[in-house]
């Protein structure tokens, strides 16, 4: 017999492999050699621009606050759609999935429409002396559409794993309902809340088609540093837009690893 | 055909499952491994099966077989029976895959799948589909599997693991049946040592990656080779104390290396006065005197349990009782050398 | 559902359901009625005309193209990555599903860019292609392999944990019965995860039809070449045609919501399939 019992490693490894590599590893390589190749000055000068700073701070806080957004109504819809039951509790589960299934463009175009000061909210905000189209806050209105899905699935299973006799026994043992939701519930989720956190903030970070429609995309003001990608690839400075991508490529794997850190300690911690 | 394992070794990932076994199984035995989980015993049987290689330098080899016939059955613990496939499916599965001159036409895969089903006596179950049947019967559907392709040699992963003990009693009487039959060279994992002596005509103990010892049923019963392996076939009361003269003495002297003295429950004898320093004072804790033999707890002066089976007879002779006062005398006994192979003793 | 509700006060549960009503209906169920709602606006006549455009037809073709391609090839991948991963221990698998999940990590426009470095004028390749009149980037191999390149992760992603799940007896029961690799992968671990596999190749497609961010980036917006169903979407909506980006958008729509009844489906399917094992 052979060294390994079930046949086909060789080849589907190597298939794999190789299709990953010519798919995947190749384009990432030619972005990283590309980052690599570029001297320093260039570098720093392209990225230190007033304009892609602005776009950096836009995606950023724009971003965090989608995943602020989520993470307290997506622990909410979380909570209310494993915990209670009620009428369309199934269809509203089902739904959870809308802004995954949706074309990004599709969502775009609606949320601008909606949005826009003739539009179903747009006129509604209007008339509370608030823009949403085309306004910093119309983008963190489409990243916390597009993100929406990440915390309530990250945190459905934790849930639905919660065993609740651990709550039964806090309760037994006179914890307030607080007091047990405080120290026995939230404690066992945090793991799941925060990778789930994590994933809608680096979708978010990353999106692009939802947001151009509704930002507006003035530069300084309403410009997302994808957007900005797209620009400077468009004026043909390949160069330009290969550091801006560098640069948020290296932030988005210094916040995955640094949540997996956090999720690997917290787990650690509890066990 | 006959199976020759020789200076198997096999390590995951640093930890050693197998430490330079080397067993050998005559054409047509049927062989028990026996250990606690963890042993190896699996491990073993899955490198004889080919589905994990020997560390360099073990091998196994087959003999009494042409390389093409060297067919091996296997049946896993949790049977691996395919679920998208009826009974008749899973039995005819190894026929269907045949390519060349060995091939079947449909005509003879119907009719020795259906002698097979008659073999395991589920002719009636041949279309369910596995999730239909008990675990009995999936038992026996994996067994007619393996049977398909008229193996020479028969592996199972504990055939009878998985099942609750009326049904295991039942499977393994007909196993042997089956055995005596066909004559297939077996090999069984199993860490139920009533199933192995019961069941095997050799039985192999494993511990720890190591053979600890092989031999009959009564050889490995009556005569195990280590304290591990009296423990693990069986119960067994320790004593400390010095051999003097080829008999035990329990006088205490204190600071003296003490020997241990191991005796199964039968072999110990109670007396109602002390004989000499060969017995020692205990408390008679419980009494369980529903069976062939009368079970009693005993507590000695310093907090050790020995259990003891008597004969009614020799019981009511006594005329014993719980909180009784007696002697214990152990009427024979083994001693190890001491620290191989001992065996961690389980709370009871 | 489980026992500590018993312990509810019901006026907070109603608050909390009446709350999170009120954001999915404001952030999920909105805009897809007004999608549905715009689309309908000025009736049938619209469809009909947006279904006449040229330029619809050519994108709808470029899109199903990309997705015809993208979605057998990255179920084959899919699979066998699968059997390698979830069947055998080898150094480096860590890394292989890592660089599997890379796609879904990156910002679409990012993915776009790596294909421009490789593919365009002044990237790796740019000067070989040039030399032989070939085109990727601005062309339709470039919406391809952008659509390859994002929906890599799918179809692998599904059938990963499915196999693992099933662990390996199965196949090394039926390799000790005699059966060779094909034979096994055709005959025990397909049956099995069918619905993983339908699964996997229905997500993939609906990513494919559906990109935006890498499309946009290596198409080069050629009407009537190089644009898909969504970058359609876009130009029409850029061009004032309301409507008529509305119509395709909410040809998408229901085309999405229609992939997510099949999804629920599949899932209902392989949740039951073999019964209880």
């Amino acid at each position: 017999m052979s060294h390994r019992a079930l046949p086909g490693f060789g080849l589907c490894l190597g298939c794999s492999s190789a299709y990953l590599g010519l798919v995947v590893l190749v384009p990432l390589a030619a972005l990283l050699a590309k980052s690599a190749g570029m001297d320093w000055a260039g570098f720093w000068g392209t990225v230190t621009q007033p304009r892609v700073l602005a776009a950096y701070r836009l995606s950023f806080l724009a971003s965090l606050a989608a995943a602020g957004v989520n993470a307290v109504f997506g622990f909410l819809t979380a909570w209310v759609l494993v915990r209670y039951d009620f009428p369309g509790r199934r269809l509203l589960d089902a739904a959870v999935d809308i802004p995954f299934a949706l074309p990004t463009a599709v969502s775009g175009i609606a949320l601008t429409a909606l949005c826009a000061p003739g539009g179903w909210l747009g006129g509604l905000a209007g008339r509370l002396g608030v823009r949403l189209a085309f306004t910093p806050l119309g983008v963190v209105a489409a990243l916390t559409f597009i993100s929406l899905p990440f915390v309530v699935r990250a945190l459905q299973p934790a849930l639905r794993g919660l065993d609740p006799e651990q709550e039964e026994a806090a309760l037994t043992l006179g914890a307030t309902r607080w007091q047990s939701f405080a120290r026995v519930v939230l404690p066992a989720l945090l793991p799941a809340h925060l990778s789930g956190i994590t994933l809608a903030f680096a979708r978010a970070l990353g999106e692009y088609g939802s947001v151009v429609f509704i930002s507006g995309n003035m530069p300084m003001r309403t410009e997302i540093a994808p957007l900005l990608i797209a620009v400077k690839l468009e004026q043909f400075d390949v160069a330009g837009a290969a550091a801006v991508a560098a640069v948020m490529m290296a932030a988005a794997f210094v916040l995955l690893a640094a949540a997996n850190f956090l999720q690997l300690r917290s787990l650690h911690g509890r066990a | 055909m006959s199976i020759d394992v020789r200076h198997v070794s096999k390590t995951f990932n640093g930890f050693a499952a197998l430490r330079d076994v080397s067993l050998r199984v005559a054409a047509g035995e049927l062989v028990a491994l026996l250990g606690p989980s963890g042993c190896g015993k699996t491990t073993l049987l899955r490198v004889i099966a080919g589905l994990e290689a020997p560390d360099p330098g073990g091998s196994v080899g087959f003999g009494g077989a042409l390389a093409e016939a060297r067919r091996i059955g296997f049946v896993f613990q949790h049977y691996a029976l395919f679920r998208h496939m009826t009974v008749f499916e899973n039995v005819a599965f190894g026929l269907r895959v045949r390519r060349g001159p060995r091939r079947l036409d449909e005509a003879q895969i119907r009719e020795k799948v259906s002698a097979l089903l008659r073999l395991v006596q589920l002719e009636m179950l041949a279309r369910h589909h596995p999730h239909q049947l008990s675990g009995g019967q999936r038992q026996r559907v994996a067994l007619a599997r393996a049977l398909a392709v008229e193996p020479k040699a028969l592996l199972l992963d504990e055939p009878f693991g998985a099942l609750d003990a009326r049904v295991r009693q039942e499977l393994r009487r007909w196993l042997r049946r089956l055995h005596e039959e066909l004559r297939i060279t077996s090999i069984f994992v199993t860490h139920d040592q009533e199933e192995a002596l019961e069941l095997a005509e050799r039985i192999v103990v494993l511990n720890q990656g190591r053979v600890e010892q092989e031999g009959s049923p009564a050889e490995v019963f009556h005569r195990p080779a280590s304290e591990f392996v009296m423990n693990f076939v069986g119960s067994v009361n320790l004593f400390h104390g010095r051999l003097v003269q080829g008999r035990p003495v329990f006088e205490t002297a204190p600071g003296a290396p003490a020997t241990r003295f191991c005796s199964r429950p039968h072999e110990l004898e109670i007396e109602t006065r002390r004989d000499g320093g060969s017995s020692l004072p205990a408390r008679v804790v419980r009494v369980f005197d529903a069976g062939a033999h009368v079970k009693m707890e005993l507590r000695g002066r310093e907090g050790q349990a020995w259990h003891v089976e008597l004969n009614p007879e020799r019981y009511r002779e006594l005329g014993l009782r719980s909180g009784q006062e007696v002697w214990v005398r152990p009427r024979r006994f083994r001693v190890f050398p001491a620290g191989d192979g001992s065996f961690p003793r389980e709370p009871i | 559902m489980a026992a500590p509700e018993s312990f509810a006060n019901t006026g907070a549960r109603r608050l909390l359901i009446a709350s999170v009503l009120g954001y999915l209906a404001l952030f999920l169920l909105l805009p897809v009625a007004f999608i549905l709602q715009q689309a309908l606006a000025e009736g049938w006549r619209t469809y009909a005309q947006a279904a006449r455009d040229p330029a619809a037809r050519s994108a709808l073709g470029l899109t199903l193209a990309a997705a015809a391609i993208a979605v057998p090839l990255n179920v084959v991948f899919g699979a066998a990555a699968a059997w390698a991963v979830a069947k055998f221990e080898f150094p480096g698998k860590s890394a292989l599903i890592a660089l599997i999940d890379l796609p879904l990590t990156i910002s679409p426009v990012i993915s776009g860019l790596m294909l421009v470095l490789v593919f365009g004028l002044e990237g790796w390749l740019g000067d070989w292609l040039r030399a032989r009149g070939l085109a990727v980037i601005f062309a339709p191999p470039g919406i391809v392999l952008a659509t390859l390149f994002v929906t890599l992760p799918f179809a692998a992603r599904e059938l990963i944990p499915l196999m693992a799940e099933r662990g390996k007896d199965d196949e090394e029961a039926a390799v000790l019965l005699g059966a060779d690799g094909w034979q096994t992968f055709w005959r025990v671990t397909l049956p099995e995860i069918k619905w993983g596999v339908l699964y996997g190749a229905v997500l993939c497609a609906s990513r494919a039809i559906g990109e935006f961010g890498a499309v946009s980036v290596v198409s080069g917006h050629v009407r009537g070449r190089t644009n898909t169903l969504t970058l359609h979407v876009e130009a029409l909506y850029n061009e004032y045609h309301m409507s008529a980006a509305f119509a395709v958008a909410s040809l998408l729509t229901l085309l999405a919501l229609a992939t997510m009844a099949l999804q629920a489906w599949l899932d209902r399917r392989a949740a039951t399939a073999g019964g209880p094992p």
